[in-house]
């Protein structure tokens, strides 16, 4: 009977997702004919390496970034009182909901050559014409930063949530002033949420495809957008390559973070 | 101390800011009378929702988002509720695979999904069609059912199945009177959930629109890389107003729950 | 009588469980159950977690199949019959009552299912909240209610559609103490008033021996022993059911011979004279036993031909109430507990007290 329920399901996933995605992937061993040629040209070709570094490259700084700017606030969301904390969550949730075409527009308009920042920098007399600030690895980190922020608040926040206030008792009463309290028993207790959230935030950030290619420069290519650019010219078995190197680098990182104690649970509850 | 508090508060609350802010930004835009991107706008009008509502195109783009968006939701809710019924009660080896299966598209970087998904469905004539967008987003769309569903099932006490039964209550009429009323609230977040996905989706739409089903969002693509005018800014608006909407109907309905 | 005996012969179902056995993988939950429940007695099951207990419930309600065995409900066998067919009334742990529905519809609930008309089951609904004592509740929502009152609306609703039998898995595990005992009083009450069978499950010895007819020791899977209260807290049939109801004090010793009814084993510190009831021959090594409070201290030594007695010396004394408990170690090593009542008549001993133990051998029992 359990079988008969799901398979409706898994039936619709593999006709319609899981074999599109795997006779796309195997254009790239059997064509011309089945080989290993395509794989070989590709690692060897300059432009690849040089997406590949730069798509690396924006996912670390993204990942830092986030990390940096998405640990206090998740700090606050699991401290703060339900009131207070209830605002910050829709805060948080609100922009993850958003899509991210609507948020990298926003970038757009506030990076661009009449946007905020510059109309701001001129107005406040630090600027006498604009910036050219749009279009730019800077525009694409952070927005990318900013998109990616709620990834990592999340998982940090609800692992932090499940710290015992009384080992914040304890610690203190025992004599600790509140940055050793931090640094010797929140930071080390909340490593399984950071862990997630790294991970969730590098992975996506790997994958990224939308924001890039609006607010990114010409020499902003990502592995995503080579991708894309690869099947505009109707180069599948390049494209086909490039995918299936993307998609073993992110089953790569999960299977390994998963080993990783508590990282397992707090991804499932990261994906709600 | 003090210093110390007042800093980590600074923080995060300008993280907060930097959060919120570009959303603003794009409100307060829409708004602007200016023909051209400028910040702050010169002075305030409706003008960019007017050219929203009177332009053909775009409003055809906002049928047919929704249109698109709300079968995904019937689809995916049927087929994901289905299987969440079904997943806990399969041996471990075949849980795990299925779950595999349906998680996935959590897991697929978009742009590899979607061009495994075009590269198919071009071959079906499938492209260009609003059939070809409904097919493609559901399988999106499902996780966040599933993982609904699952949740809510997970929360219902098992016991609750047992005393029906034990009171003379066959296993559907079990089902239709105790545990679906008891989970109807996951269901629709996850139909919620759904749609939103569904709505705002734009990477297989890249693909998949083709000249006969530009969507919402794929429009919003076009007029951005070759004519930025602040209509955009007027849509992006509706569409945070929209997403507001159904994430306060979320909430409500997970608020019901217990 | 005769009516009395008829109509409860007529309203309650009896129950015969036959070797029924259950095993989970390769575990033995329930390892050859074999009971004859009476109609219209009220049987508890009684033992550990992991006795079995629980599941051989879950058997007679058609939760679990067993693997082997029979169980026969009013004569016929129920084993192919799925729970929902089976007409028998069930009180769960935790009440399971439907959050989403009033109290009415939740007593309503079988009642609906077996198509009974609007007017009917709300003056069927209004009788059982009258039986359970709690008139009036029909609008309300479980979540409303207080433990006691939802433990007693799981009740209504288990036996407002008359059922000739009802079976509760340890329906008031979740209370506190006093709302536990005025509860236990009113399930009897109840059981008095309906005259169905009841079969209870329960780890907590004194309410089974306080609520039952006849209770069954299961202890790993078997049935230790099924009798009255009295059977098995005055003839305890082995170790296990005596240290499981109450407390005991146990004297192994080589047995010397046989006196008629009673068997003479040399315990060591005295030669204690024990009931053999049940007709096994002892040879060898056995152990007697006696329940603490059926022990006194005598003043001098007892000759009589209906006690025993040793000597002891006096190692704990505790005031505890109701009644002073003593430890004492015997001249032969083994240290038995005493309770006396504290009343200001019987003297009080002191740790270090020499002191001459006795206790009736009718309370003596061979395990």
């Amino acid at each position: 009977m359990p079988v008969l329920l799901v398979t409706p399901l898994a039936i619709y996933m593999t006709a319609f997702y899981a074999w599109p995605l795997a006779s796309m992937l195997l254009r790239s061993v059997d064509d011309p004919a089945w080989t290993l040629e395509n794989f070989r040209r590709f690692i060897g070709d300059v432009t690849f390496l040089d997406v590949f570094w730069i798509t690396l490259r924006t996912a670390l700084i993204v990942t830092a970034g986030s990390l940096l700017l998405g640990y206090p606030v998740a700090l606050a969301l699991s401290r703060l009182r339900s009131g207070p904390a209830a605002l910050v969550l829709v805060l948080v949730l609100l922009p993850f909901w958003t899509s991210v075409l609507v948020r990298s527009y926003a970038w757009m308009v506030l990076l661009g050559r009449h946007g905020l920042v510059n109309e701001l920098l001129i107005g406040l007399g630090v600027l006498d014409s604009p910036l050219r600030l749009l279009n730019t690895s800077f525009a694409v980190c952070i927005a990318m930063i900013h998109i990616l922020l709620p990834y990592m608040v999340l998982p940090i926040a609800s692992v932090q949530r499940q710290i015992d206030a009384a080992l914040l008792r304890a610690a203190a009463g025992l004599g600790a002033p509140p940055w050793r309290v931090f640094l010797q028993v929140v930071l080390p207790l909340s490593m399984p949420g950071v862990a997630a959230g790294v991970l969730l935030v590098f992975v996506l950030a790997l994958g990224f495809y939308i924001t890039p290619a609006l607010v990114g420069g010409p020499h902003d290519l990502m592995l995503s957008m080579l991708i894309a650019q690869q099947v505009d010219l109707l180069n599948w078995p390049y494209a086909a390559c490039l995918s299936t190197a993307l998609l073993a680098t992110t089953l790569l990182l999960i299977v390994l973070a998963q080993r990783l104690p508590g990282v397992r649970d707090v991804m499932r509850s990261a994906t709600r | 101390m003090n210093l110390g508090r007042a800093v980590f508060n600074a923080s995060w609350v300008l993280v907060l800011v930097f959060l919120g802010l570009p959303i603003l930004i794009v409100v307060a835009l829409s708004f602007s009378s200016a023909s051209y991107l400028t910040f702050p706008p010169p002075a305030f009008g409706v003008r960019w929702y007017r050219a929203y509502l009177g332009s053909s195109d775009w409003l055809d783009s906002t049928w047919l988002s929704i249109a698109v968006a709300a079968s995904v939701a019937v689809l995916a809710t049927v087929l994901g509720t289905l299987a969440a019924l079904g997943l806990p009660r399969l041996p471990p080896a075949l849980r795990m695979a299925v779950g595999a299966l349906v998680l996935s598209p959590l897991i697929v970087p978009g742009i590899v999904a979607a061009i495994g998904i075009y590269y198919v469905f071009a071959r079906y004539r499938l492209v260009g069609t609003p059939l070809g967008l409904v097919l493609a987003h559901t399988c999106l769309a499902v996780p966040f059912v599933v993982t609904s569903v699952s949740a809510s099932l997970a929360g219902l006490d098992r016991r609750l199945e047992r005393a029906a039964l034990s009171l003379g209550a066959t296993p559907w009429g079990t089902f239709y009177q105790v545990t679906l009323p008891l989970i109807r609230p996951g269901i629709l977040v996850g139909a919620l959930f759904a749609f939103i996905t569904s709505f705002d989706e734009l990477i297989v739409a890249l693909f998949l629109s083709g000249s006969g089903a530009v969507t919402l969002p794929r429009r919003m693509w076009d007029d951005l890389r070759f004519a930025i005018d602040p209509t955009i800014a007027a849509v992006s608006s509706l569409t945070i107003a929209l997403t507001a909407v159904l994430l306060l109907g979320a909430h409500l309905l997970r608020g019901r729950r217990a | 009588m005769d009516g009395a005996l008829a109509r409860t012969v007529s309203r309650g179902a009896s129950v015969v469980l036959s070797g029924v056995e259950k095993h989970f993988d390769s575990v033995g939950a329930v390892r050859g159950v074999s009971l004859d429940i009476r109609s219209g007695e009220f049987l508890t099951l009684l033992g550990p977690s992991g006795s079995g207990k629980t599941t051989t419930l879950m058997m007679i309600a058609g939760f679990e199949m067993p693997n082997a065995g029979d169980i026969a409900i009013d004569g016929r066998s129920v084993v192919a019959l799925p729970p929902h067919k089976r007409n028998i009334g069930m009180v769960f742990q935790n009440y399971a009552l439907f959050p989403h529905l009033t109290v009415a519809e939740n007593i309503g609930f079988p009642l609906r299912q077996r198509g009974v008309d609007r007017a009917t089951r709300a003056r069927l609904v209004a009788g059982s909240l009258e039986l359970v004592r709690l008139p009036g509740y029909e609008k309300r929502y479980p979540r409303q209610l207080s433990g006691g009152q939802q433990q007693r609306v799981a009740l209504a609703r288990a036996i407002v559609f008359q059922p000739r039998l009802l079976l509760m898995d340890e329906p008031l595990g979740a209370l506190d103490k006093q709302l536990r005992e005025s509860l236990q009083l009113e399930m009897r009450r109840l059981h008095a008033d309906l005259g169905i069978t009841f079969i209870h499950v329960t780890h907590d010895q004194e309410e089974a021996l306080t609520m039952s007819d006849r209770v069954a020791v299961m202890n790993d899977g078997l049935i230790a022993q099924v009798g009255t209260p009295e059977d098995l807290y005055d003839r305890p049939c082995d170790q296990f059911v005596a240290s499981f109801i109450g407390e005991s004090n146990f004297l192994p010793g080589a047995v010397l011979g046989r006196e008629g009814e009673l068997l003479v084993v040399d315990c060591g510190a005295a030669i204690v004279r024990a009931v053999a009831g049940d007709g096994r021959t002892h040879g060898g090594n056995v152990t007697v036993t006696t329940r603490p409070e059926r022990m006194h201290f005598a003043d001098r030594v007892a000759e009589s031909a209906r006690q025993n007695s040793m000597a002891a010396t006096v190692v704990e004394a505790v005031f505890a109430g109701e009644r002073c408990r003593y430890l004492c170690q015997c001249d032969g090593g083994v240290e038995v507990v005493i309770k006396e009542p504290s009343s200001s008549i019987i003297p009080r001993r002191r740790v270090g007290d020499r002191v001459e133990v006795a206790w009736s051998i009718a309370d003596t029992v061979v395990v």
